[in-house]
């Protein structure tokens, strides 16, 4: 079975040069405005997209990503609409990967199997739950695998190589390396030392490695692919969309262009990548 | 609910954690490691008699040790009813029962070699025990805590600064207990490497709900010998109350398989069930939060939903897993008590008893008033009185004062 997020690696790796993976919560800073965020982002030059899923208690998030969480609840967002957005988005862009991002509880509420179907009809084409670990696969994970979406594995400077078969085991789509031992927005990992944790994780996975957590720069999300296979990039994208909001915390004309702007640099800088490594 | 009934009500949890479908260990990848490790080092120090010995040591010395079986006789004779024994759990070093569960995960830190030690606080009373045991050992301690509870309980925020530990207060989500969680686990995902984090309830990942359950057991151990001792039988009921519920796990797991002992947990009602509570049972349904599936206060999206209570250490959204599969069972019953009855249950027992109960086992007390009267004279009903009150005499202050007024 391949998926968006398969096809996209390949198509990558013709072109010789890393992912760019941009993160932005559902329904931040409302459903309307986040809709025409999502779809902005392969056009500014976004290769996958992750769209967070607005939970309450957001355990592994820095304050940019919970605050993004709680503007997205106070606006009403739900997973249901969430599923939406990716339906929206998908009426004009049927490449992109996008890949929902958060915590299991939302949909554990909904009902697994519930969601997964739904999920797969909206659209979406993987899952990063980051309250999953190997030990819980028969929660989500297994079950996600047979109804044909990516699970992909978040691996962290404490996964060693003991632990590495076990987490690598039932990831697909790629691998999700969280480059330091700590919450989003904090702050980045040297390069040089994502880079041998990268190669650390390729002798065991013929996956695609993404690394993410503290790249804010075009610069850092250029280091960061030249050592690995994609660059993630969240916490920057949404503290922009928030310096874009009014007092009252409501969009304004320039959101929307607040995080295609920083987008586009983004994607400047890993693409800048390409040809610093021909 | 027709669920198989198991031969022992305490042999759980199995070796992934789940007390039926409760438990388990729902947490970012960058804990799994040190949670397995925390898991072994446990197993071995159990099995290691130098360990016990050492625990024990300090139970007796540092602690005080038994804590006393009391019968309170003018409650009974007040409330007309069942004998009612008081465990003393208030008269432990710090307070509270939380001491001796802090006690545990010291020396299992110490054991570990972590220098650093961090806790989330409701009440206090667990961030005071952490802080009291690492000044102990000479420990880095930093207690997360609510700025709503920080606000309210001011009197502990003072004692565990006092001890030389660091009091964050929590400014995110509702600024309670759960959000104190959650930044103590946003730490701990932070400094994996140096720090343990010394989870104050029977909740969190596995093996967290085991081991705290076990070192608050020595609660109903010792209980039981007591009874035995003074009464020469078993206690007919046993009544606790519950925020996550270690003082009531601790007092119950060692009668679990005695079906003569009726067990009542006492859950905050707050204003009300049907308005702003904290009765995660009566209120709640199965979720994942905090590394365990349990019993949560939710919406219909799975967003977790504030929790109210006068008891700073009973305002949580959800409850120990085991607890969850021991009323999925029937084996405990749950009740709850409103504020206003805590109230009324604390300034009972202090007129009554010359004891000021804290405003969570006031929960206890407050349907013990209930309960009581309805059994024979001979009925022996135990309640964990499971901290002082020092620490709320402030704010009870406050709000009698007001109603007065």
């Amino acid at each position: 079975m391949t998926t968006r997020i398969d096809t996209r690696f390949a198509e990558l790796k013709k072109e010789g040069r890393a992912a760019f993976v941009t993160y932005v919560m559902a329904g931040d800073p409302d459903v309307t405005t986040s809709l025409e965020i999502v779809k902005a982002l392969p056009k500014a030059g976004a290769d996958i997209i992750e769209l967070g899923i607005p939970f309450t208690d957001p355990m592994a998030d820095g304050p940019s990503i919970q605050a993004a969480g709680l503007r997205a609840l106070k606006a009403g967002m739900t997973l249901k609409k969430t599923l939406a957005l990716v339906r929206d988005f998908r009426k004009e862009d049927n490449v992109t990967p996008l890949v929902l991002m958060g915590y299991y509880n939302p949909i554990y509420i909904y009902g697994v199997d519930k969601f997964l179907a739904d999920a797969r009809t909206s659209g979406v084409d993987g899952l990063i739950i980051v309250d999953l670990p190997p030990e819980e696969d028969d929660e989500l994970c297994i079950p996600a695998l047979k109804a044909g979406l990516n699970f992909i594995r978040l691996a962290t400077p404490t996964t060693d190589d003991k632990r590495l078969p076990a987490v690598l085991a039932n990831t697909s789509g790629f691998v999700y390396y969280v480059s330091i031992a700590g919450i989003t927005g904090a702050a980045a990992a040297d390069a040089n030392v994502v880079g041998e944790a990268v190669a650390r994780i390729k002798r065991h996975t013929k996956l695609p490695i993404c690394v993410g957590f503290g790249i804010r720069t075009p610069e850092a999300a250029r280091a960061i692919a030249e050592k690995a296979d994609g660059s993630v990039v969240g916490t920057a994208l949404v503290d922009a969309l928030k310096n874009s909001l009014d007092a009252e915390g409501r969009a304004t004309a320039k959101t929307v262009n607040a995080v295609a702007e920083l987008t586009a640099a983004l994607a400047q800088g890993v693409r800048g990548a390409q040809q610093a490594a021909e | 609910m027709n669920i198989a009934k198991p031969n022992s009500y305490r042999s759980g949890p199995d070796e992934r954690g789940h007390f039926g479908i409760f438990g388990g260990r729902f947490v970012a990848e960058t804990l799994m490691p040190l949670i397995l490790d925390l898991e072994k080092a446990y197993t071995e120090a159990k099995a290691d008699p130098a360990f016990q010995a050492e625990m024990n040591g300090y139970l007796k010395n540092y602690v005080g040790r038994p804590s006393p079986l009391y019968f309170a006789e003018r409650l009974t004779s007040h409330l007309g009813g069942a004998k009612i024994y008081l465990k003393r759990e208030e008269l432990n070093h710090t307070g509270s029962h939380k001491v001796n569960n802090v006690l545990g995960q010291i020396m299992l830190a110490r054991r570990m070699g972590k220098k650093r030690i961090i806790a989330e606080t409701g009440a206090g009373q667990h961030g005071v025990a952490t802080a009291t045991l690492c000044a102990r050992f000479g420990l880095e301690c930093v207690v997360y805590m609510g700025a709503v509870d920080v606000e309210r309980q001011q009197p502990n925020v003072i004692r565990m600064e006092m001890l030389g530990a660091t009091v964050v207060p929590v400014q995110s989500g509702t600024r309670t207990l759960k959000d104190a969680m959650n930044e103590a686990l946003r730490d701990w995902v932070t400094n994996v490497h140096n720090t343990f984090y010394c989870i104050g309830t029977v909740a969190g990942p596995h093996p967290y709900p085991t081991l705290v359950r076990d070192f608050q057991s020595i609660i109903g151990n010792e209980t039981k010998a007591q009874m035995q001792e003074i009464e020469g039988r078993l206690p007919d009921s046993l009544v606790a109350c519950i925020g996550g519920g270690s003082n009531a796990m601790g007092l119950f797991h060692p009668f679990l398989d005695d079906p003569s002992v009726e067990i009542f947990g006492v859950e905050a009602a707050g204003h009300g069930l049907t308005q702003l509570h904290a009765a995660s049972i009566a209120g709640g349904r199965p979720g994942v939060l905090h590394g365990n599936r349990t019993y949560l206060l939710m919406d219909a999206d799975g967003q977790i939903q504030d929790a109210h209570s006068i008891s700073a250490g009973l305002d949580y959204p959800g409850i120990g897993p085991e607890h969850s599969w021991l009323h999925e069972i029937g084996r405990v019953n749950y009740l709850s008590a409103t504020d206003d009855e805590a109230l009324a249950a604390f300034q009972l027992l202090s007129k009554l008893e010359g004891i000021i109960p804290a405003l969570e086992p006031a929960h206890a007390i407050a349907k013990v008033m209930e309960l009581a009267p309805e059994r024979p004279k001979d009925h022996l009903m135990v309640v964990n009185l499971s901290g002082r009150g020092d620490k709320d005499v402030p704010q009870v202050g406050d709000i009698l004062r007001g109603k007065s007024k």
